[in-house]
C-alpha cells in the first residue's frame, strides 16, 4: 500500500499485525476445532440438503407432474429457484473481477469467501434445470456431439441453448478464478502443517509454489486476464437468463429492459447474500480486525446503489406499460400489482425497493444487526422478484378461460430448501478447508508493522 | 555444470526488498530471482522483468474459441442441417453471437492458466523447494549470484545494510535452477 493511501484512507486492517499475525489469524479457523454454533449451522443445512436430495430423487422417479404447475403457468418454482442462485453468484463475480479492475483494495477481505459463494450459488442453479428436463440422465443431449440422428445439431439459435453455454462456461471460470487466486495461500498453508494428509493435500494442491517474483510476475498478469474475462462474462451470464424470457413474445417478458434489469438485480441479490455470509463469518470466525465496519459500509453502499437501479427498473417498466399503448402490456402490469398475486407483488416491491433505503443512514449501515436484517429482507425481495416477473406474465393468458392460480406443492418447496442446504453445507465445509480470507491478497493491502524485527545476531554476522 | 555461489539475502519488509533490489541493480549485481509471500507491488519493475508475454496467449485463445464457435453454428445450422428456427435465415449471424462470446472467454481463461502453469513450471504434487521456509509466510528473501571477484558475500552485505538486510547467506547451488 503507498504511503499516500495510507494517510488519506482508514486501515483497511485493524490491529497493529504483522504480517505472520495475519496468516495466524486467518489460518486459525482452519486448524481448531468447530465451534458449536459451526456444528449447529452444519447439522441444520445438512438436514435441509438430505430433504431436497429425498425431493430431488422423488421428483426424478415419478416425474415433474409433482409440481404444481398447470395448464397456463408452465414455468414457475423450478426457473425462479434458478434465476436466483444464478443472481446470488454474481456479486461474487463482481466483487472478484469487477472491483479488482476498479482496484478497490477492500475487496481482499470479502473476495474469497464471496468467489466461494459464486461457486456453490451456480451449482445449486444448475441442479434446477436439470430437474426441470423430467429425464436428467439426457443431459447430454444440450451439448452438440456428433449423433445417429442425423447428426441433428442443437439449436444454436435458441436462448436456452445459449444459457447452457453461458452457465457452464461461468461455472467453470469461476472455479479457475478462485483456484488461481487459492494457490500461494494453499502454499502458505502448506508450509505451517505438519507433515500428515492436511499437508500432503495442501502439497499437491499448491503446485509446487515457491514464492518467486517470476511466478508472481506471470501470476498477476493471468489473475488480471481472468478479471478482465470475468467482468464481461458475469454480464453476459445473466442477459442471456434474461433473454430465455425476452425473447419470448409473452407480455411481461419482451421488453428490452429485461438484461440490464436482471444483472443489477442480480448484482444486487448477490451484495445482499454476501453480507449476509460475511457477518456470520466474521463473527463465528472471529475475523473482525479483517472484514471491518468500513467493509460492511461499503457493501452496503454497493447495495443501495444496485438497489435504486432495480427500483428504477420497476417504475420503468410501469412506465412503458402505460405509455406503450399495447392493451395486453396494460392489462398485465394491472394485474401484476393488484390481481390475484398482489402479495407476492407488494412483498417484492417493500423489500427491494423501501427497506434498502434505510441504508442512506450511516448510523444503519454501521449496525451489524440492522444490515443483517437488510440484507435477509432483499435476499427475501429478490427471490419474489423472480416469482413474480415469471409466474404473474403467466398465469392470465390471453385466453380468460385457462386463467389460473399458481401454488406450489411440498415437493417443489422441499426441493428449494434442499438447494439451500446444499449451498451453506458446502459453505460452511469451506470455511474449515480453504483460508476463507485471501492471505496474500490481505497482506498486500495491510498496513504491516514496522517494529524491528528481533533477528539472532548470529545470522547477521553469517557473512563473516 | 560446475557450482555456483549463490548469496540469499533476506529481509522483513516489502519496502525494504524493494529498496534492496533497487539498490544491488544500480550496483549490477546480477538478481537471480526474488521470493515474496505476497505479490509485491513495483517488484516486477525493479528486477526489470519483462511484461509477461501471457497476454498474447490469452488473446490468441480467446479468438481461436470465439472463430471455432462462430463457423461450427454457421456449419452445423446453415450447411450440415440446414435448420429453419422461426422463419430466420440459416445463417444468422446475431443469434451465433453469444455463444461465440462465451467459447472466447473459455479458452482465453483456460488457456491463459494453463500457460501460466507451463511458463512457471507449476503442476500437481511438485515438490515446493523454498529458498527459505517463512518465505511463503513473511519473509522477502532475493538470491544473487557471484558473478565476479567483486560480488562477495561482503560487498552485498555493504550494499544490503542500509535497507534493513535480516539475514544473509551463501550457498553452494549444483543445479541450474536450486529451487
Amino acid at each position: 500500500m503507498s504511503e499516500v493511501d495510507q494517510e488519506l484512507r482508514p486501515p483497511l486492517v485493524l490491529g497493529d499485525k504483522s504480517l505472520a499475525d495475519i496468516t495466524d489469524d486467518i489460518a486459525a479457523p482452519m486448524v481448531a476445532t468447530p465451534s458449536r454454533l459451526w456444528w449447529f449451522g452444519f447439522g441444520l443445512s445438512s438436514a435441509a440438503l438430505v430433504l431436497g436430495v429425498a425431493a430431488v430423487s422423488y421428483q426424478i422417479a415419478v416425474g415433474i407432474g409433482t409440481w404444481g404447475l398447470n395448464r397456463t403457468v408452465g414455468w414457475a418454482f423450478d426457473i425462479t429457484n434458478f434465476v436466483f442462485w444464478v443472481g446470488i453468484g454474481h456479486a461474487g463475480t463482481l466483487i472478484s473481477a469487477v472491483l479488482f479492475l476498479f482496484r478497490q483494495k477492500w475487496r481482499t477481505a470479502v473476495n474469497r469467501s464471496a468467489e466461494a459463494m459464486t461457486l456453490f450459488a451456480v451449482m445449486c442453479a444448475g441442479i434446477f434445470p436439470l430437474i426441470h428436463m423430467g429425464r436428467p440422465w439426457l443431459f447430454f443431449w444440450t451439448l452438440p456431439y456428433p449423433n445417429y440422428r442425423g447428426p441433428l445439431w442443437v439449436n444454436f439459435k435458441s436462448p436456452l441453448l445459449w444459457d447452457v453455454f453461458a452457465i457452464s462456461t461461468y461455472l467453470l471460470i469461476s472455479a479457475v478464478f478462485w483456484y488461481v487466486g487459492l494457490i500461494p495461500d494453499l502454499a502458505t498453508m502448506r508450509d505451517r502443517s505438519r507433515p500428515g494428509w492436511r499437508r500432503s493435500i495442501f502439497s499437491f494442491l499448491s503446485l509446487g509454489w515457491n514464492g518467486s517474483a517470476r511466478t508472481w510476475h506471470h501470476y498477476e498478469t493471468v489473475y488480471m486476464l481472468l478479471a478482465g474475462l470475468a467482468t464481461p462474462l458475469v454480464f453476459s451470464v445473466h442477459t442471456i437468463v434474461s433473454m430465455d424470457f425476452a425473447t419470448a413474445v409473452i407480455p411481461g417478458w419482451h421488453t428490452t429492459i429485461f438484461p440490464p434489469y436482471f444483472v443489477a438485480g442480480a448484482i444486487f441479490s448477490g451484495l445482499a447474500m454476501v453480507l449476509t455470509l460475511m457477518l456470520i463469518a466474521r463473527k463465528t470466525m472471529h475475523l473482525e480486525d479483517y472484514i471491518t465496519l468500513s467493509h460492511v459500509e461499503r457493501m452496503c453502499k454497493l447495495m443501495l446503489a444496485m438497489g435504486c437501479i432495480v427500483g428504477l427498473a420497476y417504475c420503468t417498466e410501469f412506465f412503458i406499460a402505460a405509455y406503450s399503448g399495447n392493451a395486453y402490456e396494460q392489462f398485465l402490469f394491472r394485474n401484476r400489482a393488484f390481481g390475484p398475486f398482489s402479495w407476492a407483488f407488494f412483498t417484492m416491491f417493500t423489500c427491494n425497493v423501501i427497506i434498502p433505503h434505510v441504508l442512506w443512514f450511516r448510523a444503519v449501515r454501521r449496525n451489524l444487526l440492522a444490515v443483517f436484517v437488510v440484507a435477509i429482507v432483499v435476499n427475501i425481495g429478490m427471490w419474489f422478484e423472480r416469482f413474480v416477473i415469471i409466474v404473474t406474465s403467466l398465469h392470465r393468458d390471453f385466453l380468460p378461460s385457462s386463467w389460473s392460480y399458481y401454488i406450489p406443492t411440498s415437493i417443489e418447496v422441499a426441493t428449494l430448501i434442499g438447494s439451500f442446504g446444499l449451498f451453506f453445507t458446502c459453505f460452511l465445509l469451506f470455511c474449515r478447508v480453504a483460508p476463507a480470507i485471501a492471505i496474500a491478497e490481505v497482506k498486500g493491502v495491510a498496513n504491516v508493522k514496522k517494529a524491528p524485527v528481533e533477528e539472532t545476531p548470529e545470522a547477521k554476522e553469517a557473512v563473516a | 555444470m560446475s557450482s555456483r555461489h549463490l548469496i540469499y539475502a533476506s529481509f522483513a519488509h516489502e519496502k525494504d526488498l524493494l529498496e534492496g533490489v533497487r539498490a544491488l541493480r544500480r550496483a549490477g549485481v546480477k538478481i537471480l530471482d526474488a521470493f515474496t509471500p505476497y505479490a509485491v507491488h513495483g517488484l516486477d519493475r525493479a528486477l526489470g522483468l519483462r511484461p509477461s508475454p501471457l497476454t498474447w496467449v490469452c488473446f490468441l485463445c480467446a479468438m481461436t474459441g470465439a472463430t471455432f464457435a462462430l463457423w461450427f453454428e454457421h456449419w452445423s445450422l446453415a450447411i450440415d442441417w440446414p435448420l429453419n428456427v422461426g422463419g430466420k435465415p440459416w445463417n444468422s449471424l446475431p443469434s451465433d453471437v453469444p455463444i461465440g462470446f462465451e467459447l472466447a472467454v473459455l479458452l482465453g481463461g483456460f488457456g491463459s492458466v494453463f500457460a501460466l502453469f507451463g511458463v512457471c513450471r507449476l503442476y500437481p504434487g511438485k515438490r515446493a523447494r523454498l529458498v527459505a521456509p517463512r518465505v511463503t509466510d513473511d519473509r522477502f528473501v532475493v538470491v544473487i549470484e557471484e558473478t565476479d571477484a567483486v560480488t562477495t558475500p561482503d560487498f552485498v552485505h555493504a550494499l544490503l545494510e542500509p535497507h534493513g538486510v535480516v539475514e544473509l547467506e551463501e550457498r553452494l547451488a549444483e543445479e541450474k535452477q536450486p529451487w
